[in-house]
Order: C-alpha cells, then structure tokens, then sequence
C-alpha cells in the first residue's frame, strides 16, 4: 500500500472524495436507518412490548419464521445439490442451467408471485385445481408462501458454493475414491468440510433474504386478515392503519435480524481467508 | 469485506473458471442422475413452468390484449417512469459506486469498516421496511424538511437506496486486484492524477461498472417493495411499473397483468445478457 501513486494523490482530491462517499451514504443509506431505530425508542422499551403484545404481530413473526426456515431448508438442500452437480458432473444443458439459477435474483417479486398465482391457484391455475382436489391448496396458503420466498432466495447459496467447489477441485475427492470411501463417505468427509462456510454464508445469506421477502409473499398471500400475514406485509398494514409505532417496531426487529446476519457473515468470512 | 455475495458472484470470475472444471467433470451416475432429475422437476416447478405460464398467459389473449394493456396511457406512464428513473439512478450508481469502492479500497481512516458494512444494509433490509426507512427522513416529519414523500424524488430515492450496492459490490474486487505500480509508472512519467485515472484506471474498471450497471437497472425497473409506503402509487405520476401490474392482478384482469409481467421480465433477461456478454468479453482477456 506504501506506493508513490497514492502517496502523493493530492490530500485535497482525497478529502473532497472521503467527505463525498461518507456524505452520500450517510444521507441515504445510515441516518434513514437509525432514525428506525430512534423511532422505535421514541417511548423507550414501549412500542417494542406493546407491539409483541399484539396478537397479529407474534402471529406475523411467526408465520415470517415458519416460512423463512422452511424456504432455507428447502433451498439449502437443493443448493448444495445443484452446485455439486454443476461443478462436478457433465450433461448436456448444463450452461444454459447454470444461467437459468440465476434468473430469480432478476425477476421482479411481483412478478415471481404472478408467475406462481398462475399456475398454482385453485381457480384457474395450470396445476392448482388438480392439486386443491387433491386436498393440497397452494395459492393463499403456507405452500405458495414457502414456494415464493424459495424462488427469490434460489440462487443465493449456490452462488456461494460454486465458487468454493471449483476453488477446491476434485483431487482429495478422487484420491477418497480410490482409497474405497463411498460417495456418501466422501462427501461428508471430505468435500463438506470444504464447503461448510460457504454454504454457512449462504444460509444467513438466503435467511436475511427471505425475513424480509415482501413483494412476492404478498401476491401469493393474498389479503387474508392474519391468516397468511408475514411480518413485511403486517408493516404496510399497520403503517397505512396509522399505527406507526407499532410498524416502526415491527420494521426495526425486521432492520435487527437483517444486520444480524450481515454481522455474521462479515465475523466469519475472514476466517476462511485466512486459512 | 462482508457481504459481497449476491453480486460478487455474478462478476468474480465465475465463467471464467468455470470453463476450467468442465474438463474435470464426470458423467452422471445413477445416484448423481437421480439427483439432477429430482432437481430439475422442483427447479421447473418453481421457477420455469410459473415463469412460461406469465408468457403463455400474456400471449393467449392474442396481440390485441398485449396491445391494449402495453399501449393503456397509465401503463406506459408507469412504464416511462420506472425505466427512465432506473436509467437515473444506474447512472448515478455509476459514478457513486465508483468513488464509493475507490475510496473503500484506496483510501484509509478510522471508521472505513462501518463504512463498508452500511453498503450492505440495502441488500439486508427487507423492501417495506427500506421504503419505511427513508419515509422517517424524506417523508413528513422529516428532521431535515425534505418532503419527499408521494414525488418522484421518492421513487427516485427508493431506487438509489436499493441498488447502492450493485456496482460498488462489483468494481471492488477488482480495484483490490489491481496493482498501483502502474499508477506509478503514469504518475512518475508526469502524467497527473485525473490523466492517471482516467486513462490506466477507468478502463480496468469498465468492465465491472457496467456489469453493476446491469444488476442495478435490472433490480430498479422491478423494485415494489419500498416504493409502496413512499411513493404514494399516484396514477400518471409516481406509479411504477410492478404496482401497476399489480393492480391489474388485483383487479382480476390477469391477462393484462401479466403482459405487463412479461415486459418487466424482457427488459431484465435485456440486462443480464448485456452483463453475459460483458462478463465473457472480461474473462476473454483476462
């Protein structure tokens, strides 16, 4: 870092440059966000009490937690699967596969929850009267909820994993192999200790992701009173019912789990580079 | 560097490597074919049947309801708003982020840590409670007497928040990389610090700020969450493209929501094959 280049950049241009990022992202991104937190605390611990003791919003962060654990387990399974065959087998398709995972981060949330009501509701649906007949109903209910934030959270663990794998390669792998581990020895021995963290970022990752999921969720959810009322959309209610305390409340846990996560990752990533 | 996940991932040369591993793949067994067939029955499922049936659906009124939903005045009002406000702030991106990731990597002082966390707080916060965020500062009761709320500043504003992170998540991994002997050898052959910049610097750069470009205008024409609460969803002057889509789905026209859904979806495979053929020309001459 000690080179003359940026020694000698004139204190002037990098004082203007500092002031101007730190202006901007203090403006729009750090005094936005603290002011949730001084509007929750307006009445010290109160909006926060009261709101857990509104029935619709445990019922709200409930269902949130519901439906997020399910959505990452879902895609955890399908994530991990997916890298190891896109990393370690060849077919034919895979590149336009590769592309297609990453269509969802993409796609507007609106549009995903259409996409979904689409095929899925019991009316006139592709799948969803054949389904509801079967006693299974999807849209307006817990399945089309997980499927929802499913698909906006897909690719985000792969994302992670990829990479990893490829780093890796396939030599300690093979030499298992050979030595008489089966695949399921091999894995759990030798390719899931290399990819732990990954697919640990991957999973806060994908759970800040889908806490937070709004748009989709709330195409699928429909307006069924508490029925099917995540958290984000309980906040939009509240907010437009001129309970604001309560929003603000609901929004600054929401804000918390979210930075939560991030904390996580920032705390474990260096771990990995240094080893 | 904590989050740069979602986006460093699209750009951090991974088709650059994934050309390499192809070679060492095997062909599938039975366990492994099992597993990719399984995968793809949930994959088609989930995303691509639902994906085609907004297309199917869009398509099966005939060009006359594509026509008519595509060419109803408050539609393209929507439509104008959301993609010449995207195209807005990606510029805007284009030129903060730069400086944003310069300064991360560049530059040095106490703090510089929180810095590079509150450029992922976009990412991390869920929309509504994004759109709520900047309605405590930019809405009515605003500390500093700007009052946003229901304009398109708003929409404006909204968009910048949740695409803040796009192209400094991308131009930093590769400013990291770069090396400063040829800055050096620029500024010790006389030229000056814009010269240096602008003619070794930036065109490194390029590539990685486009690709961000990409990312961010994709994510800005189909944002809704956090324009839901700020922008007031006025017709004609601060409704963007996917609450109106909405509104039509709610309004039980599906037909028309979903021609709309199938623009939004064009105009972002637009962008990520823009960002494909970005990324392979990088990984060409790289």
């Amino acid at each position: 870092m000690a080179s003359s280049a940026v020694k000698n950049e004139s204190s002037l241009v990098k004082w203007v440059l500092r002031l101007l990022v730190v202006g901007y992202l203090f403006f729009l991104v750090a005094w936005p966000t603290s002011l949730v937190a001084k509007e929750t605390f307006a009445h010290g611990t109160q909006g926060i009490r009261e709101a857990l003791a509104d029935p619709d919003v445990v019922h709200a962060l409930q269902l949130t937690g519901q439906v997020a654990v399910a959505a990452v387990l879902i895609n955890l399974v399908f994530g991990v699967g997916m890298s190891l065959l896109l990393v370690r087998f060849n077919f034919p398709g895979k590149r336009a596969l590769s592309a297609l995972i990453d269509v969802p981060l993409s796609v507007s949330p609106v549009v995903v929850g259409l996409a979904l009501v689409l095929v899925y509701n019991g009316r006139f649906g592709w799948f969803g009267p054949t389904l509801e007949a079967g006693g299974l109903q999807v849209i307006f209910a817990k399945p089309g909820m997980i499927m929802a934030t499913c698909f906006v959270a897909l690719p985000l663990v792969i994302r992670e994993v990829v990479p990893v794998l490829e780093e890796m390669g396939d030599d300690q792998e093979q030499a298992a192999r050979s030595l008489g581990a089966n695949a399921w020895q091999t894995f759990r021995r030798i390719t899931l200790p290399g990819i732990k963290w990954a697919i640990v970022y991957g999973v806060v990752l994908s759970l800040a992701r889908s806490l937070g999921e709004f748009g989709a969720v709330k195409v699928v959810a429909g307006n069924i009173g508490g029925e099917t009322q995540v958290a984000t959309v309980l906040v939009q209610q509240k907010y437009q019912n001129f309970q604001q305390e309560t929003a603000y409340s609901m929004s600054f846990m929401l804000a918390f789990a979210a930075v939560l996560c991030l904390i996580v990752v920032a705390l474990l990533r260096p771990k990995e580079d240094k080893k | 560097m904590a989050t740069t996940a979602p986006v460093a991932g699209a750009v951090g040369g991974r088709s650059a490597r994934k050309r390499r591993s192809a070679s060492s793949g095997s062909s599938l067994s039975a366990v492994s074919g099992l597993g990719l067939g399984v995968a793809m029955i949930w994959f088609s499922l989930l995303v691509l049947i639902p994906l085609a049936a907004v297309v199917v659906k869009a398509s099966g009124g005939g060009w006359e309801t594509f026509q008519d939903a595509v060419t109803n005045k408050q539609t393209l009002a929507a439509l104008r708003l959301t993609v010449f406000t995207s195209i807005g702030v990606t510029a805007l991106n284009m030129v903060m982020g730069t400086i944003i990731a310069w300064v991360l990597v560049r530059d040095r002082f106490p703090g510089k840590a929180i810095l590079d966390l509150v450029i992922d707080i976009p990412f991390a916060l869920p929309t509504i409670v994004a759109g709520l965020v900047l309605l405590s500062l930019y809405g009515p009761g605003s500390p500093v007497g700007v009052h946003a709320s229901n304009t398109r500043l708003a929409v404006f504003l909204a968009i910048a928040f949740v695409t803040l992170p796009f192209v400094v998540r991308t131009v930093q991994p590769v400013l990291e990389e770069m090396e400063t002997d040829v800055e050096d050898a620029a500024a010790s052959l006389g030229a000056s610090r814009f010269t240096t910049f602008r003619r070794v610097v930036l065109p490194t750069l390029v590539p990685a700020i486009f690709a961000g470009a990409a990312l961010s205008f994709a994510r800005g024409i189909s944002e809704y969450g956090s324009l839901v609460l700020l922008s007031g969803n006025l017709p004609y002057r601060t409704e963007v493209t996917s609450v109106r889509m909405l509104s039509y789905l709610e309004g039980g026209d599906t037909a028309s929501a979903a021609a709309v859904a199938t623009i939004l979806l064009v105009v972002a495979l637009l962008a990520i094959v823009a960002l494909d053929v970005i990324q392979r020309r990088v990984a060409r001459r790289g």
